[in-house]
């Protein structure tokens, strides 16, 4: 037996948007009957009009190992949702074709066909059966899924009287105890507190240890560092990148984050975005020190961040602030030009500059944040993501090991170690 | 006297519905941790995963054109969700109702009597020599019981279109699981009519024991449709407002409230085209003795519905696959 669990090639699968098919009623189906009898029985579906089509999913390909934990992150309407509803068999691919090696179980929604009026003990048996689960199964797991879901004094209570946590509690719990060898996991991880979250991973944690083949959708990057041994990322319907989960999930994160790194350092903001403000920044340039504009430092380099505004500054109490953001879009510095740094503006200083350095960052794109506002006052001028840069060179202890940000922190404190032996 | 057999068959309902119906779960449970707990151990290590990759099934997905194969097996394959699906339309259907089950018997009850006063008293319909309420209520119970079928399995993929985007289940389960409640209505209904029956005095004929071919009968000539509806009803969603003219036209052309006699001999072959006309005067035939139906007319009664079942199977699952698309 080979140890292929999922063979996927050249997957494509087409969806009809536009009006027409949308109010295509009865009557045009009878008439169109009337004519050809037997088209009539067509499935709809099979005239390809480029017009009105869309490709949800084109030319996936891909294989998945037994026991591998995949993770697949994309932006909304890249296909993952496709791909997983594919691979359960809920919809039909247009094109390719796909293998599957062992009983396959997906969850692509949490609690589906839970029933408000039914209790949670007959809901469990319910859901359970439309997951796939024999009766035999879900009797020898009935304490479990209740002890899990922390439900046991409402278990004869109609779920409608539940709280929305404590049913989708209950409906991860029963999918928690799905126990094929392959399982596909739409986006289920983020349900319940966050202790419950933590509950739920630890599950899908130990579910991969077992052995199981898991295909996981999920926005939550961490998590698909955490569980998964390779991540696919998918863009437009079609694989971008296929590989390490930190890798692919630092390169999709940059992507996301609208990280421009091709534009040398000159950021110039959207004509649309300043249309009626009387105070607007204008354009930031990235400078290293010896004043070329750039976006590849080095840990230990100096950065000038260059802020030009357009319209009239007031000359008291106006401040420019900078919000220094990593891959995550987690704020991890500021910095700002106003009063309490000593720092007036005059009439016709619509100009300024920031030497920032040395910098302490690990590896990793970055990305700045300008608020332009009067002191203490409302923002006038916010531009998220305004300026990119990366450091592509961290070695803070010169020992020619290059630190990545996503393996700690993102930045390092300096500090100095000294080992001996007990005294 | 009436609301006192009322009150008795609502209780009845809840014995049945508390008792037998939800709990064989909690009492299957039960039983199943009973064995568990006294015995039979699991062999060291052996987990479900290792029981399940003996069996290794290999799945191939690809899309399909054409003709699609029936498939019954994996319909049978999914047989306890058909059943659990069944147990919940049963179990939510009289939810919050103040009168529960006792609907069940109401419904035909009430349209017995508007008949008997207008049709069997004030028009003067004939009745083939029986009293006319039960002549009516007769015809009645397999009435309720094909319109609750067509209804329901007509109405149910779009009423379980979370379960079809989100799982995969040959859809048949679907229509034929949102059927099945209508058999424990007919259940609670049917025994009033034995009440009727002691009451008038009318001893059931040597042929009760074709009475459940003509409830097959129905239950087929209305998944048969259902199968059509439900899976037009997907994509144009003109077929729920056609469904309740549907079955109101389909009540007058069948012998409800008259007899398929009044329809002159020459016609009445074409008459068993509609299916229902069958099952009307088999049910009178089984249960009240009135004289046998037209073997002619019977035969095309079940050659129409088992057509249609064919068609309707066919056409479903030729459109099975597009249902989670347009759905």
């Amino acid at each position: 037996m080979s140890d292929i669990a999922i063979r996927v090639e050249g997957l494509g699968k087409l969806y009809r948007i536009g009006r027409r098919e949308k109010y295509y009623t009865l009557r045009d189906t009878l008439m169109n009957a009337f004519k050809a009898p037997f088209g009539f029985f067509r499935a709809n579906g099979s005239q390809h009009n480029s017009n009105n089509t869309i490709w949800a999913l084109k030319d996936v390909s891909f294989e998945i190992k037994q026991g591998e934990v995949v993770g697949i992150i994309g932006r909304n309407g890249a296909g993952k949702s496709t791909l997983l509803k594919i691979l359960s068999r809920v919809t039909e691919p247009t094109e390719g074709y796909a293998e599957i090696h062992g009983r396959a179980g997906s969850l692509l929604e949490v609690g589906t066909g839970f029933h408000p009026e039914l209790t949670g003990r007959e809901n469990i048996y319910l859901n359970g059966a439309i997951l796939g689960m024999k009766k035999r199964e879900m009797d020898r797991k009935f304490d479990e899924i209740v002890a899990f879901a922390e439900v046991e004094k409402f278990i004869d209570t109609p779920v409608k009287h539940y709280s929305s946590g404590m049913s989708m509690r209950l409906a991860f719990a029963v999918a928690a105890h799905l126990e094929p060898e392959i399982l596909l996991l739409d986006e289920v991880l983020a349900v319940g507190d966050v202790a419950f979250q933590r509950k739920c991973l630890g599950k899908v944690g130990d579910i991969a240890k077992e052995g199981r083949t898991v295909l996981i959708v999920s926005h939550n990057m961490d998590s698909v560092r955490q569980l998964c041994q390779r991540a696919i990322w998918l863009d437009q319907g079609r694989i971008r990148k296929d590989g390490n989960p930190l890798d692919i999930t630092v390169q999709y994160l940059g992507d996301h984050c609208g990280l421009d790194l091709d534009n040398r350092g000159q950021f110039r903001r959207r004509h649309r975005d300043t249309l009626g403000k009387t105070v607007w920044i204008d354009w930031v340039e990235l400078r290293d020190s010896s004043g070329n504009l750039c976006t590849e430092y080095s840990y230990g380099s100096t950065l000038r961040l260059i802020i030009n505004f357009g319209g009239h500054i007031p000359q008291r109490d106006f401040t420019v602030e900078w919000i220094l953001v990593n891959e995550q879009n987690h704020r991890i510095s500021f910095g700002g030009a106003n009063p309490m740094c000593g720092v007036y503006f005059g009439k016709d200083d619509t100009r300024m500059e920031c030497a920032l350095g040395p910098l302490p960052l690990t590896a990793g794109k970055y990305n700045f944040n300008i608020i332009a506002r009067l002191w203490g006052g409302p923002p006038w001028d916010f531009w998220e993501n305004a300026a990119a840069f990366q450091v592509v060179h961290c070695d803070p202890y010169e020992t020619g090991f290059s630190v990545p940000s996503h393996s700690g922190g993102d930045f390092i404190i300096s500090q100095v170690w000294t080992v001996s032996a007990p005294r | 006297m009436a609301w006192k057999l009322l009150i008795f068959l609502e209780k009845a309902i809840i014995w049945v519905t508390e008792e037998e119906i939800a709990s064989p779960l909690g009492w299957i449970a039960k039983k199943r941790y009973r064995t568990e707990e006294r015995g039979l151990p699991r062999r060291e290590g052996e987990n479900d995963l290792q029981i399940e990759r003996a069996q290794t099934p290999h799945l191939v997905i690809k899309p399909t054109s054409g003709w699609v194969p029936l498939s019954f097996r994996a319909v049978w394959e999914y047989r306890e969700l058909l059943y659990f699906l069944a147990w919940r339309n049963i179990k939510v259907r009289y939810k919050q109702t103040a009168l529960g089950v006792a609907w069940a018997v109401i419904q035909p009850v009430m349209i017995m009597v508007v008949f008997s006063v207008f049709f069997g008293r004030l028009a003067k319909v004939p009745s083939d020599g029986l009293p006319y309420p039960i002549f009516a209520f007769c015809a009645l119970l397999p009435w309720q019981l094909f319109a609750y079928t067509l209804v329901e399995s007509s109405n149910s993929l779009v009423a379980d279109e979370r379960l079809i985007t989100k799982v995969y289940f040959p859809r048949l389960v679907i229509p034929i699981s949102a059927a099945l409640p209508g058999l424990v209505d007919f259940l609670f209904a049917f025994l009033v009519l034995l009440g009727m029956m002691l009451y008038y005095g009318i001893t059931p004929s040597g042929a009760l024991w074709a009475l459940p071919f003509f409830i097959l009968l129905a239950v087929t000539t209305a998944l048969a449709v259902g199968f059509w509806l439900s899976a037009l009803n997907v994509q144009y969603r003109d077929v729920r407002y056609t469904i309740p003219f549907i079955t109101q036209f389909w009540l007058f052309i069948s012998p409800v409230a008259y007899p398929s006699s009044i329809v002159p001999e020459p016609w009445r072959l074409l008459y068993g085209l509609n299916p229902m006309a069958g099952v009307v005067e088999g049910f009178r035939w089984a249960l009240l003795g009135k004289a046998e139906p037209m073997g002619g007319m019977l035969a095309i009664s079940v050659g129409v519905a088992v057509l249609l079942f064919i068609t309707g199977l066919y056409y479903f699952r030729r459109m099975e696959k597009t249902f989670a698309d347009v759905v």
